[in-house]
């Protein structure tokens, strides 16, 4: 996915007809995966910033003007955010709605990250939903003895849950790391095998470069 | 004797003794419970069976190898510890490769055979590339058993297997702990659990063993039951 979205950002901006057909490779895998519309919206939200700095650049860019008084320069420039942003982004999304993370792990792996941080993302990956299991029991008991954190007077209590949620964790890794040594841990996780099930990896970085060349050589 | 204590002692950091003067040995094929009050030492004591606390006081031979920093990978491979909490002991991002874990540390051959057959133990094969947090307690606890199933060891120790399990669950770890031809040491507060499984009881209480012998004489004598605050569940009584 890294690849795909290298060729699109290193695709020049002039090049409308490549981007069209990136876009096209991108819909399409979209429909094969049945990424719900309402995911790829939410992950565009990411963009917003993005998106208000682009609307600036044809009002506040210096060069020649169109009929509209718009600076034709800065209307390049916003496009060449605009495009690339959100093809990137929605590249991603559709990366996280057809990786599992244990893929991702082996990908991480496989690009050399340090083998600590790849450690760390395994056992987030595994405990982020027990972490916020325990989060939520603790709010039902919250709420069951009839609190509502309505005002900032509230906020010891939350204070005191998280204070609560951070020690049991402690005390979970501590767990965690004698189970780990009692199965011949020393520091190294076994490399984790990828499920191979990440497909748009390989297929949409292939379309995208096909689609570069042709373009290219037109 | 597959576990061998001799005189094993040990004090926290904090001052708190948990162990003294430990001497316990267990036959090949036996099943033992371990039983005790709350903060009687069992845990320790069980920590102490692969080194992950070493004896500061006396001597741990498992398997007929003296417990030491030089022994201690190859004590690890045969002791196999389960923990109370599953999702202490299942920490890899799914079913299969927690089960792959220990074989693969130890670089023992046929990693996929032996996730397969210790799945098929624990009736657990459908899960093999399931995330943990997907599963039931109780299928989480087979699992756990699975982890160290598949480095087949040749000591089974297992901290309260019964604990958070509903009844029909609890049945079924107590159908596969019995097919499981392995040495077992099994830390308990299910008295009838014990009953059913180990025939051998060891008491442990303020750090020292208070009782060893056979489970179904300690259950039928309610003075010693009461001494070492053990109790079996209401209504429940079993004829001298």
């Amino acid at each position: 996915m890294t690849a795909f979205v290298v060729i699109v950002v290193l695709t020049p901006r002039e090049w409308i007809s490549a981007f069209l057909g990136y876009a096209a490779i991108l819909a399409v895998a979209l429909a094969f995966a049945r990424v719900p519309p309402r995911r790829v919206a939410r992950g565009l939200a990411i963009e917003v910033p993005f998106v208000l700095f682009a609307v600036l650049l044809p009002f506040v860019g210096h060069g020649p003007d169109n009929w509209l008084g718009l600076s034709i320069p800065g209307m390049w420039a916003a496009w060449n955010i605009l495009v690339k942003a959100t093809l990137g982004v929605v590249a991603a999304t559709l990366l996280a709605s057809t990786t599992l993370p244990v893929d991702i792990l082996a990908g991480l792996q496989a690009l050399r990250i340090p083998s600590a941080f790849v450690a760390i993302l395994t056992f987030f990956v595994r405990y982020v939903d027990v972490v916020a299991d325990q989060y939520q029991r603790m709010r039902v008991a919250q709420r069951s003895r009839g609190f509502t954190a309505s005002s900032p007077r509230s906020w010891p209590v939350l204070a005191h849950g998280l204070g609560a949620l951070f020690v049991r964790s402690f005390e979970r890794g501590e767990r965690v790391h004698l189970a780990l040594v009692s199965r011949g841990y020393e520091g190294q996780l076994p490399v984790p095998e990828s499920s191979g099930a990440a497909w748009p990896a390989v297929v949409l970085p292939a379309a995208a470069a096909v689609i570069a060349m042709v373009h290219a050589l037109w | 004797m597959v576990i061998d204590l001799d005189g094993v002692g040990h004090t926290y950091p904090d001052g708190t003794v948990a162990l003294r003067n430990v001497t316990l040995s267990v036959a090949k094929g036996e099943r033992v419970a371990l039983l005790g009050p709350n903060g009687a030492g069992k845990t320790t004591l069980a920590l102490h069976l692969n080194g992950v606390l070493p004896a500061q006081e006396g001597v741990v031979r498992v398997a007929g190898e003296l417990l030491g920093p030089q022994t201690v990978r190859q004590v690890r491979r045969q002791v196999g510890l389960v923990f109370q909490d599953p999702d202490d002991q299942l920490f890899m991002p799914t079913v299969g490769q927690d089960v792959a874990f220990g074989p693969m540390n130890f670089k023992l051959d046929d990693v996929a055979g032996r996730v397969q057959r210790a799945l098929r133990a624990v009736g657990m094969q459908a899960a093999v590339d399931r995330p943990p947090h997907h599963l039931s307690f109780g299928q989480r606890r087979r699992v756990a058993i699975a982890t160290v199933l598949s480095m087949d060891p040749q000591i089974l120790v297992l901290d309260e297997p019964t604990s958070n399990l509903d009844p029909a669950s609890r049945r079924e770890l107590a159908d596969i702990l019995t097919a499981v031809d392995v040495t077992m040491l099994m830390v308990t507060h299910d008295l009838l659990f014990a009953w059913q499984l180990c025939p051998r009881s060891v008491v442990l209480a303020d750090g020292t063993v208070q009782y060893d012998g056979p489970t179904r004489a300690l259950l039928a004598d309610p003075d010693l039951l009461r001494r070492f605050r053990l109790e079996l569940p209401f209504g429940v009584s079993l004829a001298p």
